[in-house]
């Protein structure tokens, strides 16, 4: 089982930036999501 | 939303098959063994980023064409998922190439051209940080990604048209090259796997973009009252 440490390292690694990839974006997602709730509940009192 | 989910579940479980595929049903490499087992995954996510790299171009080709902001939203979306892949490959390319080559990594044709490909895209992505004009950024962005994209070709030929330490083509590469026929399954399917999750974090990347766009008029709403 020569290298399985490498090629389970790769495989980990290259997982890991995509999930952190996804979560970045999630994490942004939620908070436009947020931002964007606030405005449209501010537009009607300003009106 | 339920469309977006089915989409990610269907991502997560190729990627899933497609690693068992790579460690339990291709047959083991003759001279290099167990580490060969990376190719299925180092050469999808190449092959999904540069697809990727060709959404983004397309989307940019038609912004400056059509100048609309969907075509802008397509093209940071897919710039930003192509980069991950492409950082995916550059990180794996080195992982299999110590064991093999006996070094992390070497300027050869192949390796420097995917390494400028990547500071073209950061570039990319810096160039719009810099403009606060959306229609400027967005124009300015389009261009930029049609030269960028121009690395695209010199990467997938630079190990047709150059000796290079990268190993030649297997796929596509003529007569004497190819694949035991396994391994090429297994290969497809890791593209198709590769491809599907690189669909589905554009998808979730744009609806991002669509937001960021609401959030700007809604702003300028406020601030008009």
């Amino acid at each position: 089982m020569k290298n399985l440490d490498s090629v389970f390292g790769a495989y980990i690694v290259g997982w890991g930036v995509f999930f952190v990839f996804y979560l970045t974006i999630a994490k942004r997602t939620a908070n436009l999501r947020a931002e964007l709730d606030r405005l449209k509940n501010s537009l009607p009192r300003a009106k | 939303m339920t469309k977006r989910i089915i989409l990610g579940t269907v991502a997560i479980l190729l990627v899933i098959a497609a690693a068992y595929a790579a460690f339990f049903i291709a047959p083991q490499e003759r001279t290099m063994g167990l580490i060969q087992r990376i190719f299925y995954f180092h050469a999808a996510t190449a092959w999904a980023g540069e697809m990727t790299f060709f959404v983004c171009f397309l989307a940019n080709l038609l912004y400056v064409w059509k100048r609309q902001p969907q075509y802008d939203w397509l093209g940071v979306s897919s710039a930003e998922v192509g980069l991950a892949c492409i950082t995916v490959v550059l990180i794996t390319g080195p992982i299999w190439a110590h064991p093999v080559w006996g070094i992390w990594w070497t300027w050869d044709a192949r390796l420097t051209s995917t390494f400028v490909l990547w500071l073209l895209y950061v570039s990319y992505l810096l160039l719009r940080t810099l403009v606060e004009e959306p229609d400027r950024r967005a124009l300015l962005s389009a261009l930029f990604g049609i030269f960028a994209f121009l690395d695209v070709p010199l990467v997938f030929f630079s190990i047709r048209w150059w000796r290079t330490q990268h190993p030649q083509p297997v796929i596509m590469g003529g007569s004497g090259s190819g694949l035991d026929p396994t391994m090429s399954k297994v290969f497809f399917f890791s593209v198709l796997a590769m491809h599907v999750l690189a669909a589905f974090l554009i998808v979730e990347r744009y609806v991002l973009e669509k937001m960021k766009s609401e959030l700007d008029f809604l702003a300028r709403e406020v601030e008009a009252q």
